[in-house]
């Protein structure tokens, strides 16, 4: 695996389409990194954080009565959500703080959807005392509420974005803008494996640690190696971190799991991959949700961390290699699996990690009851809470009573 | 015409002894009559070349101002082909360099080959794509290239002397250098650093040099005006058009001629002008 290229291509995907005005600051990203990553002493202290701080490893858990209600597969979840702050997300931000700190930057911006990466950029912000400013849509605000005033604990700004749909893409929108006017002071800390050079691949680097544990895990656990891994994909972070480790392994299925939000046939919807066309946005040629004029067109999902019209570019390349599946799975079904979830093994998971599971769930059923399947419960999902109160609320009947 | 037209522009410039106006306008706010119209009357007014900026979902390098434009021209409905339409409208009327600003999406939509055809049979002269850098403008270069239009590139206060070196050469048209580390958007300073950055630009180009972001006037226009060989005034004129209901046309075609005769006079003054006559 020698991708990406030196320009930061997988295959036709990636690149570095941004203002001249960042081209030095990717260029200083991309060499402060190639060093970085050649250093053992910086893997040494990632890996103290890591350990020490966030927690890991993080479990590869068999659910026991998940699996016996799907009649088929054994399912294994591989725990993120029990990293501290609550997702895989602090995996990616130590990382890059570790980085930023030895790039001498004294502040820190992010973009943020559901908030796990706003949460988990302020509380390595916090940890080594860097300025921490955070964009976040307004209507992600409203629906993520919880994780704002967490961000505001930790001693972030979180600064409201107005423009477009007052989500994901325009806090990214935003946060570029910051880190074009003060690109000699900051480091912008993408959450995801999207954006220009080195961040797909510095992102995968950083997350597939994931990948690496379920690999000693399920060998310690069942002696081979799973049938199925699926993992949510929005911008792509969990599941490229789950994913890499096993690209070389041809008998382990990989399924990406896209939100289909209120179906794909009614447009509403945030599956990129199934849906999209390639183009161009947020610094990388990759698969868009776009119009025939190349406007970026509104992504639809319950799941504010999903609800983004592209992706991260490795992603575009392994669908068109077709080493990976990308399926999608409604709001609704996410949240049957958010519900199942909960009754069967008391997790909540992330809505996010629903879309995975409700996947998962799906095939597991199918496959005969010696197959594996591992679904990466990527996030939590107590930040969900309030807004799925709100949908269920509104439905007569909508909790199962069984 | 393409970089010819622009060369000869920059060639009357020096004869004349003045610093060039470059206006740039948002296509379709509050529509695409109106901004022909802007178009005709910033020329007749002095405006030395006209950008023309195709409106984008996702503008990263734009201000709150330019963002809003885009947004109100996008919510009518306003398409590629439509504003490719109106240049070649405009060029009927007008014979300044025509140059379409656009972020690289919709052209690599449209595709760059039938884009700069298209624009080339419309009677643009010149691209300028804010998020394609060096690395990344190859293609679209080489389809320029072979339909005579000027890909114009950015360079910024951050651009290194290599990179600065690696631009001049696969430059054409001039090179638009961005005053200020940040987005398009009016600010009342000139940047401290604006010399030091001109000086080192200039050693490595050889083409014309324009100035732009952050210039809201004429006050900003002098002070920049030894620096390079053009201004871009953008975001103020912009501003100018927001809001305004297409009924009111003809009267905002007014109000941005004063300001724009008012730009170019300090540009005028500012080479020969006042100290010539006071000699």
């Amino acid at each position: 695996m020698s991708l990406p290229d030196e320009r930061g291509y997988f295959g036709p995907f990636g690149g570095r389409f941004v203002p001249e005005t960042l081209m030095p600051a990717l260029e200083e990203l991309a060499a402060a990194y190639q060093e970085a990553r050649q250093d053992p002493s910086f893997w040494k202290e990632l890996d103290y954080y890591l350990v020490h701080y966030a927690g890991r490893p993080t479990p590869l858990y068999f659910a026991r009565r998940l699996t016996a209600q799907c009649g088929g597969a054994r399912i294994y979840l591989k725990r993120e959500d029990l990293n501290h702050t609550g997702a895989h997300k602090i995996n990616n931000t130590l990382g890059q703080i570790l980085l930023a700190r030895r790039m001498g930057k004294k502040r820190v911006i992010a973009e943020t959807g559901a908030g796990q990466h706003g949460v988990a950029t302020a509380t390595a912000a916090a940890l080594f005392a860097l300025e921490c400013v955070i964009y976040m849509g307004e209507e992600d605000m409203a629906r993520q509420a919880l994780n704002v005033f967490r961000m505001s604990l930790l001693g972030a700004r979180v600064v409201p974005v107005r423009a477009g749909s007052r989500t994901l893409k325009d806090a990214m929108n935003e946060a570029m803008r910051d880190w074009v006017t003060n690109v000699r002071t900051t480091h912008y800390l993408v959450g995801s494996t999207a954006g220009p050079h080195p961040y797909p691949v510095m992102v995968r680097d950083f997350q597939r640690v994931i990948g690496e544990e379920v690999r000693r895990q399920i060998l310690e656990l069942e002696g081979r190696l799973p049938d199925v891994i699926v993992a949510c994909v929005g911008g792509g972070s969990n599941a490229m971190g789950i994913f890499y480790p096993f690209l070389g392994d041809e008998g382990v299925r990989l399924v990406g799991v896209e939100a289909a939000g209120e179906g794909l046939e009614t447009g509403r919807h945030a599956a990129t991959l199934n849906c999209g066309r390639p183009g161009i946005l947020h610094g990388a040629k990759t698969y868009v949700l776009q119009d025939e004029d190349g406007q970026i067109q509104l992504a639809h999902s319950i799941s504010a961390g999903l609800d983004y019209p592209g992706v991260g570019p490795e992603h575009s390349y392994l669908k068109e290699t077709g080493r990976v599946t990308y399926t999608a799975v409604t709001d609704r079904e996410a949240l049957e699996a958010f519900l199942l979830l909960a009754r069967t093994e008391g997790i909540i998971p992330a809505l996010e990690s629903a879309h995975a599971l409700a996947q998962a769930v799906r095939l597991a059923g199918e496959m005969p009851r010696d197959a594996i399947v591992v679904v990466n419960l990527s996030g939590r999902g107590d930040k969900d809470v309030q807004s799925v109160a709100a949908v269920l609320g509104g439905e007569k009947n909508g909790l199962p009573t069984h | 015409m393409g970089c010819r037209r622009i060369e000869e522009c920059f060639n009357g410039l020096r004869e004349r002894e003045e610093k060039g106006l470059i206006v740039y306008l948002a296509a379709g706010d509050p529509d695409l009559e109106t901004t022909a119209l802007l178009v005709q009357a910033a020329v007749e007014a002095g405006a030395d070349m006209v950008e023309v900026g195709i409106p984008f979902s996702d503008p990263v390098a734009d201000g709150p101002v330019i963002q809003g434009a885009y947004a109100r021209a996008l919510a009518r409905g306003v398409k590629v082909a439509q504003i490719l339409e109106m240049c070649a409208d405009v060029r009927q009327r007008v014979q300044v360099p025509l140059i379409l600003m656009s972020y690289y999406n919709p052209i690599f939509r449209y595709g760059p080959g039938g884009f700069t055809r298209d624009a080339a049979a419309a009677g643009v002269d010149g691209l300028i794509v804010p998020d394609l850098p060096l690395e990344e403008c190859g293609e679209l270069l080489r389809h320029a290239d072979s339909r005579g239009l000027a890909l114009v590139p950015l360079v910024a206060p951050t651009t290194t002397e290599a990179r600065l070196a690696a631009i001049a050469d696969v430059a054409r048209g001039f090179v638009y250098c961005v005053s200020v580390t940040g987005v398009t958007g009016a600010r009342e300073e000139i940047p401290p650093d604006l010399e030091n950055f001109m000086l080192r630009v200039r050693r490595h180009v050889r083409l014309p040099c324009a100035v732009g972001f952050g210039i809201a006037g004429p006050f900003q226009a002098r002070r920049v005006a030894p620096y390079c060989d053009a201004v871009v005034v953008g975001s103020a004129l912009v501003a100018m058009a927001a809001g305004v209901p297409v009924g009111e046309r003809e009267a905002l075609a007014r109000r941005v001629e004063l300001f724009v005769c008012e730009i170019k006079e300090a540009l005028r003054q500012f080479w020969g002008g006042l100290e010539v006559a006071g000699v």
